[in-house]
């Protein structure tokens, strides 16, 4: 599996970047939702992009919408991690097409929850 | 780890005699850890000095609070999903198949804690089953403080974001303040109540029980008469689900593993006591929803729980 971390605070891409990581994950991280939409247009095959809301250049929300509008990256599960903690805003970013929504401050549990419900996590639970 | 054999020994006596909660030596850690906040916020310098307080003190209140302390778990939202996505595709499915007309579903949330469990259900219940399905929801705990945090359906930000799928914080949360509150609709299809599990269970019968990550706490004997009390007020054709690292193979025969959710629900069997059950190794929703006679009961046992 392998996640694409979107956040203009480097220390927060190293959070998340470091927790997917010990679930698993590889990782590939940019500072804008621009910069991760070069990433896409690379050709790297992305499983999940956790997303910042405010960010310079291209925000999280706008990124959300491109994705969605290309069919070739339809397979990618889009969370936003993100302090914007308000409804409505909830509401703005799942009609956009984002599949998740992670309020900041989070422990690295939640983002376990998180991919769990999303049927992201290997299993490893005894049968 | 820093604690003494007589504070351990106490409050593995304590916790024990209160709750019939085992804490075997090697839990120590959990025993500082659980009370070392309130240690803390006693001004204590550490837990044996805590304990020792509560010990020579023998304060009733600070006896429960070391006792909730231990036997209160951290929950989340749809913890361990599995359960939640085997109730939406094999329970439920089932139990329509079973009744041709499924207008009352009963639903028993056992150790509910701080009431994530009760309140999910509610929200898998309310997303698959029309209005024409009346849901009730018995949630129990032998703790009074998560009880009224459950009652108060007030969770904090940090609450909300433990697996609590961003679609269903929408539809059945507002913001309240800082915190989220659930909403209303929801919480009048949940009657929260204190129950301790060696006690007789809440007034059946249950179309369903959850009963997850607390039998784990007890001792084998212990165990079987849990399991011997739900056994009495499941509906036959029911289901029983249990944590996942929990089985009813070798505790009690009367149960049958469902091949769902990694084997953590089971159907009750009646009749055959004496023989454990083979799991069964197809899976083909709704198999096991055969249609079965007008279930019979035994007397309910009336006590609501009220153990105090």
């Amino acid at each position: 599996m392998r996640a694409l971390v979107i956040d203009d605070s480097r220390t927060m891409r190293r959070i998340v970047a470091h927790t997917l990581e010990e679930l698993g994950f590889s990782t590939v991280q940019a500072g804008d939702g621009q910069e991760a939409l070069d990433v896409l247009e690379s050709g790297d095959q992305v499983d999940l992009a956790c997303i910042d809301w405010n960010m310079p250049v291209m925000d999280g929300l706008t990124f959300v919408t491109q994705v969605r509008s290309r069919q070739e990256w339809r397979s990618i599960t889009l969370m936003m991690v993100t302090t914007e903690s308000e409804h409505g805003q909830i509401v703005r970013a799942l009609a956009a097409g984002a599949h998740e929504y992670l309020i900041k401050p989070f422990t690295p549990d939640a983002i376990r929850d998180k991919l769990d419900l999303l049927g992201l996590l290997p299993l490893e639970e005894p049968v | 780890m820093s604690l003494t054999r007589e504070t351990f020994d106490f409050v593995a006596d304590l916790v024990r005699r209160r709750s019939a909660i085992q804490l075997e030596p090697g839990k120590e850690y959990l025993v500082e850890s659980r009370l070392l906040p309130l240690a803390r916020e006693g001004g204590h310098s550490g837990v044996d000095a805590y304990v020792t307080s509560v010990r020579t003190g023998r304060r009733e209140p600070d006896l429960v609070a070391v006792v909730e302390a231990l036997t209160t778990n951290e929950t989340s939202w749809f913890r361990d999903s599995t359960p939640f996505s085997a109730l939406r595709t094999h329970m439920l499915p089932a139990l329509r198949a079973e009744r041709p007309v499924l207008d009352r579903l009963r639903v028993w949330s056992a150790a509910c804690s701080t009431g994530q469990e009760p309140y999910s259900i509610a929200m898998t219940l309310a997303e698959i089953l029309g209005p024409s399905t009346r849901t009730e929801i018995v949630a129990t705990d032998l703790s009074d403080q998560v009880l009224n945090q459950a009652k108060e359906g007030r969770y904090s930000q940090l609450e909300v974001n433990r697996g609590l799928p961003a679609p269903m914080l929408v539809r059945h949360f507002r913001r309240s303040g800082a915190d989220w509150q659930i909403a209303e609709e929801l919480r009048r299809t949940i009657t929260f109540q204190r129950h301790n599990l060696l006690d007789a269970p809440p007034l059946g019968p249950f179309d369903l029980v959850f009963l997850r990550n607390v039998l784990i706490y007890f001792d084998l004997a212990t165990k079987r008469a849990i399991l011997g009390r739900v056994h009495r007020v499941l509906r036959p054709g029911g289901f029983l689900v249990l944590g996942a690292a929990e089985t009813t193979i070798g505790v009690d025969g009367d149960w049958e593993r469902v091949p769902v959710a990694r084997g953590s629900v089971y159907r009750p069997v009646h009749g055959g006591t004496a023989a454990l059950p083979t799991p069964r190794t197809t899976a083909t929703a709704p198999t096991f929803g055969v249609s079965r006679p007008a279930p019979t009961f035994p007397p309910a046992t009336v006590n609501q729980g009220v153990s105090r």
